[in-house]
C-alpha cells in the first residue's frame, strides 16, 4: 500500500488488513518507515519488532503487525544465515551495521522487503501459510518504486553472493501475481497526478498494479441542479428560506439574512472544489485500474472509524 | 435531555473567530524582510504544502525588495512550471513575471542530487581519479539517491548557494524525508561514517593491494571484512572499497563541509519554519520537528499552518443548521402547509432531537435570545415564507439549496472544530511555538498569482473567512 504523503496510506493499509482478515484469516501488517503509525491507529503502545497480535476483524480473523527496523532484520539476518552472534555485534561497535542499513545503497530497502517477504513465505509446521495475508503499509509513491525494486538494483550491483540470492528471491515475490501494489490518493490534482506517475513507474517496472483507492472523499451535500442555482437564486429567497427554518429574520440585517452572503460563498467553494474533484476523477478512470472509494471521516479517524473503512473495502470487493 | 436552549453556547461558540487566539503570531514579513535573516527552512512531513510554503516565502520576500533563491528539491510539475523551472539543472534560474518594483529578485532552482554528488567529486579530485570513482557502480548507485544521500546534497547544496554570497536571502524546501530527522542527520551520519573505523577497515585491504594484505590486519579486522563479505558478496565489498580508497582524499572535505553546514544551520541569520496542516499526524510530525530543532538547538521561527478553514457564519453552529435543514427537506417532503405544524407536534421523530426541539421551541416567532436580538424583523419574513409555500418548483428548489447550503455549512463547521482541537492540542503542548494560520484554497496553486495569495494569507496570519461577519 503505497500513496503520497498525507493521503493516510497507514490508514487504508489497516483498514485493508482488518478487511483481509474476516472470516478467521490472519493478516500481517507491516510497518517500515519506523512511525509507529499503526500503534497510534489502533491505540497500542509502540511496536516492538516483533509480530504481535493488534485487532479481531468480525468472524474470528486477526491482525498481527510489525514494525521492521532495519537494523534489527540485518541482525535478525546475518544470524539467521551466518550465526554471527558476536561478530554481528562487533560489526555494529564498528559502525557497519549503521552503515549497511543507512548509508549502504539499497541495503536497507532490501532488509524491509525481504523481512516482508519472509512472512509471506513462512509456514507453520502442517506446511500451511503462517499468514493468509501481508499487508505493508510502504514508503510514498514517489519512491515505491524504487523502494520495491531496490532488490532488482542490487542484484545487478552485488552479482553474486547471498545479498544477491536474497535479492533475487524477493523479487520473485515482489513480481509475482500474488502480490500487488495499492496506491491511496486524494481527490486532489497533486496526488492524482503522482499516482498516475507511481503507476507507470511501477508497469515500467514491471511490478503488479493493484487497485487505487481513493481517501477522504466528501459526501456530495450539493447537486448539479443547486449548484447552477447558487449563481442565480436571489438573496432574499434563501433569506427567507432560512427565516422559515427557524434562523431568525430574513430582512436586511435579520439573522438569516446575514447568514446568507456567508453560506453561498462557502457553496462557491463546494463548487469550486467539486469541479475540480470531478476533474481529477476523470483522470483516475482513465488510469485503467479498479477504482475504490473510501469517504472522509467527519469525527475524524479513530478505532471504530477504522472498522468502517474495512467494512467499506470489504463491500467493495476489495478483499 | 434538556428540551431548552442553551443560551451560553451561542457566546462561546465561535470557532470562526476565535482562531488564532491561543497561539503566539508568527509575523512574517519582519522575518522575510530582515536582512539579517539569510536563510529559511521550511520542514515539515509530507503533503502538508512545504514546497508551496517556500516558494510564496522567496516571492514575497522578492517582491518585498530582497534578492531571493529558492532551493526545491521536488516540487509538482505544475508548481515549478508556475516559477518557469521545468528544467532539472541544478542551477539558479531568475524567475519572470514578479513585481520588482522594489528593487527584488527571485530566482529558484530544482536540487539535482546526482549532479550536485558529481560536482563535489569533479571539483575535489584530480581528473583521473574523478573518473575512477564517477565510474564506480557503487558510487553510482549511491549518488543516484538512496537513503540519507538526498538529504546530504540538499544541505551540501545550501552550504554552496549561501557561500557564494549572490543572495539576500535562500529559502530552502527539505526533502519529504522517512522521518522527520533525516535531513539534520545525514550530514553527520555521513561525516561520523567517514571519519569511522569502518572506513579504515575497508580501506585496509585495498591500500595494501588485496588479499596480499590481509595478513597484516589483526584477526578482528579482517574477521570483519569476511563479515562483510558474506554479506554484501565479494564484488560489491570490492566495489566499495575502490570507492572508498579513491574518495579517500576527499573525506576531510567532507567532513568539514558537514560541519560546516551544520553550524550554518545553528548560525543566528538561519530560521526554521515548521509547516504542518492541521491534522493530528501532520501536527504530530511538527512537534516532533519542534522538539528535535530546540534539542539541537537550531533556530525555529515558527509553525506555518496550511490549510486551515474558517467561516463567515460561525455564529451558526452545525447542530443548530443541521436541524434547521432537517426542518426544511421534513416540510418538503410533507408538503403542504400543516406538515411544518406536524413537524412541531411531534419533534421527537426526528433526527436529532434537542437541537430540532430547539428549532421547535423556535418556531415560526423566534424566542430565544439568539434569534430575537437579531430583531423584531420576523412576523412578515417568516410567515411570507412558511405560507409561501407556494408548491412552485422554484420554491422548492430554494428550500432544497438551502438545506444543501446548511448541511455544507455544518460539515465546515465540523471539520473547524476538528481542526481547532488538533491545533490546540499542539499549542497546548508547545505554547512557545509562534503560528501562523494559511486558509485552505479549494484547488492547488500553479501561477504565480496563486503563489502571491499565499504569501499574503501567510503574512495576515488568519483565515480568510473567520473575521469577516
Amino acid at each position: 500500500m503505497s500513496g503520497k504523503g498525507g493521503t493516510g496510506k497507514t490508514t487504508v493499509a489497516a483498514a485493508l488488513a482488518l478487511a483481509l482478515a474476516e472470516e478467521g484469516k490472519r493478516t500481517l501488517l507491516v510497518e517500515v518507515e519506523g512511525r509507529q503509525g499503526i500503534a497510534q491507529l489502533f491505540e497500542t503502545q509502540a511496536l516492538p519488532y516483533e509480530e504481535r497480535k493488534i485487532a479481531v476483524a468480525p468472524g474470528g480473523g486477526e491482525v498481527y503487525a510489525l514494525a521492521i527496523d532495519p537494523e534489527l532484520a540485518l541482525l535478525d539476518y546475518l544470524q539467521m544465515f551466518y550465526k554471527l552472534g558476536s561478530a554481528g555485534r562487533a560489526l555494529r561497535k564498528l559502525g557497519a551495521i549503521d552503515f549497511a542499513t543507512t548509508i549502504a545503497p539499497g541495503v536497507r530497502d532490501v532488509l524491509l522487503t525481504g523481512k516482508a517477504c519472509e512472512a509471506v513465505r513462512r509456514k507453520d509446521r502442517g506446511g500451511r501459510f503462517v499468514y493468509d495475508y501481508v499487508v505493508m503499509d510502504a514508503p510514498p509513491t514517489g519512491r515505491i518504486t524504487r523502494f520495491l525494486n531496490v532488490n532488482d538494483e542490487v542484484a545487478g550491483l552485488a552479482k553474486i553472493g547471498p545479498i544477491h540470492n536474497q535479492a533475487q528471491a524477493v523479487m520473485r515475490v515482489l513480481k509475482s501475481p500474488e502480490t500487488a501494489v495499492h496506491l491511496v490518493t486524494l481527490l486532489e490534482e497533486m496526488p492524482v497526478q503522482e499516482t498516475a506517475d507511481g503507476i507507470a513507474e511501477l508497469r515500467a517496472a514491471r511490478l503488479p498494479v493493484g487497485r487505487v483507492i481513493v481517501n477522504m472523499v466528501r459526501p456530495q451535500v450539493l447537486g448539479a441542479g443547486d449548484l447552477e442555482l447558487v449563481g442565480s437564486v436571489p438573496r432574499s429567497a434563501v433569506a427567507r428560506s432560512l427565516s422559515s427554518a427557524g434562523l431568525g429574520g430574513a430582512r436586511r440585517g435579520g439573522h438569516a439574512e446575514r447568514l446568507v452572503e456567508p453560506l453561498l460563498a462557502q457553496a462557491e467553494e463546494y463548487a469550486e472544489r467539486y469541479a475540480l474533484e470531478t476533474e481529477q476523477r476523470a483522470v483516475l478512470a482513465e488510469l485503467g485500474v479498479p477504482l475504490h472509494e473510501l469517504p472522509l471521516l467527519a469525527e475524524g479517524m479513530d478505532l471504530a472509524g477504522l472498522y468502517a473503512l474495512a467494512r467499506k473495502l470489504r463491500g467493495q470487493g476489495v478483499s | 435531555m434538556n428540551r431548552r436552549p442553551e443560551p451560553a453556547q451561542d457566546q462561546d461558540e465561535d470557532p470562526g473567530r476565535e482562531h488564532l487566539a491561543p497561539a503566539r503570531a508568527l509575523d512574517i514579513d519582519p522575518l522575510i524582510e530582515n536582512p539579517d535573516t539569510r536563510i529559511v527552512v521550511c520542514c515539515g512531513s509530507g503533503g502538508v504544502g512545504k514546497t508551496t510554503t517556500a516558494a510564496a516565502l522567496g516571492l514575497r520576500a522578492a517582491e518585498r525588495g530582497r534578492k531571493v533563491v529558492v532551493l526545491t528539491i521536488d516540487p509538482a510539475r505544475r508548481l515549478a512550471q508556475s516559477m518557469g523551472i521545468d528544467s532539472l539543472d541544478n542551477t539558479p534560474r531568475r524567475v519572470k513575471g514578479i513585481d520588482d518594483s522594489a528593487g527584488g529578485e527571485l530566482h529558484a532552482m530544482m536540487l539535482d542530487m546526482k549532479r550536485t554528488f558529481d560536482e563535489i567529486v569533479e571539483a575535489h579530485a584530480d581528473p583521473e581519479r574523478a573518473s575512477a570513482i564517477l565510474g564506480n557502480p557503487f558510487y553510482q548507485s549511491l549518488s543516484a539517491g538512496f537513503a540519507g544521500t538526498q538529504e546530504y546534497m540538499a544541505m551540501e547544496k545550501l552550504g554552496q548557494l549561501r557561500s557564494r554570497d549572490e543572495w539576500d536571502l535562500i529559502v530552502v524546501d527539505t526533502p519529504p524525508s522517512r522521518s522527520a530527522l533525516d535531513f539534520l542527520d545525514a550530514p553527520k551520519r555521513l561525516g561520523s561514517f567517514l571519519d569511522g573505523k569502518l572506513i579504515r577497515v575497508l580501506l585496509a585491504p585495498a591500500k595494501v593491494g588485496g588479499r596480499a594484505g590481509m595478513k597484516f590486519l589483526n584477526v578482528g579486522m579482517s574477521m570483519m571484512t569476511g563479515a562483510l563479505g558474506k554479506v554484501l558478496g565479494g564484488q560489491l565489498l570490492r566495489d566499495v572499497q575502490t570507492f572508498v580508497a579513491a574518495m579517500d582524499s576527499m573525506f576531510g572535505g567532507f567532513r568539514t563541509r558537514a560541519d560546516a553546514t551544520y553550524k550554518l544551520l545553528q548560525a543566528p541569520g538561519t530560521a526554521f519554519l515548521v509547516v504542518a496542516a492541521p491534522e493530528r499526524d501532520a501536527l504530530r510530525e511538527a512537534a516532533y520537528f519542534v522538539e528535535r530543532l530546540a534539542a539541537e538547538d537550531m533556530p525555529l521561527a515558527g509553525l506555518v499552518l496550511n490549510r486551515v478553514h474558517g467561516s463567515g457564519a460561525g455564529r451558526l453552529s452545525a447542530e443548530r443548521a443541521l436541524a434547521a435543514a432537517e426542518n426544511l427537506e421534513d416540510s418538503r417532503i410533507v408538503d403542504q402547509p400543516d406538515g411544518k405544524a406536524g413537524l412541531r407536534n411531534s419533534p421527537d421523530t426526528y433526527g436529532s432531537s434537542e437541537s430540532s426541539a430547539r428549532n421547535v421551541t423556535d418556531g415560526g416567532s423566534p424566542a430565544t435570545e439568539d434569534v430575537t436580538d437579531a430583531a423584531p424583523e420576523d412576523d412578515p419574513t417568516s410567515t411570507d415564507a412558511a405560507a409561501g409555500d407556494g408548491d412552485t418548483d422554484a420554491e422548492h428548489s430554494v428550500e432544497r439549496l438551502t438545506a444543501g447550503l446548511l448541511r455544507l455549512h455544518a460539515e465546515r463547521m465540523q471539520l473547524l472544530a476538528r481542526e481547532r482541537r488538533t491545533r490546540d492540542r499542539f499549542t497546548a503542548l508547545h505554547p512557545e511555538v509562534a503560528m501562523t494560520e494559511v486558509a485552505a484554497l479549494p484547488g492547488d496553486v500553479h501561477d504565480l498569482a496563486g503563489l502571491r495569495d499565499i504569501g499574503e494569507r501567510l503574512a495576515v496570519g488568519r483565515t480568510e473567512l473567520s473575521d469577516t461577519p
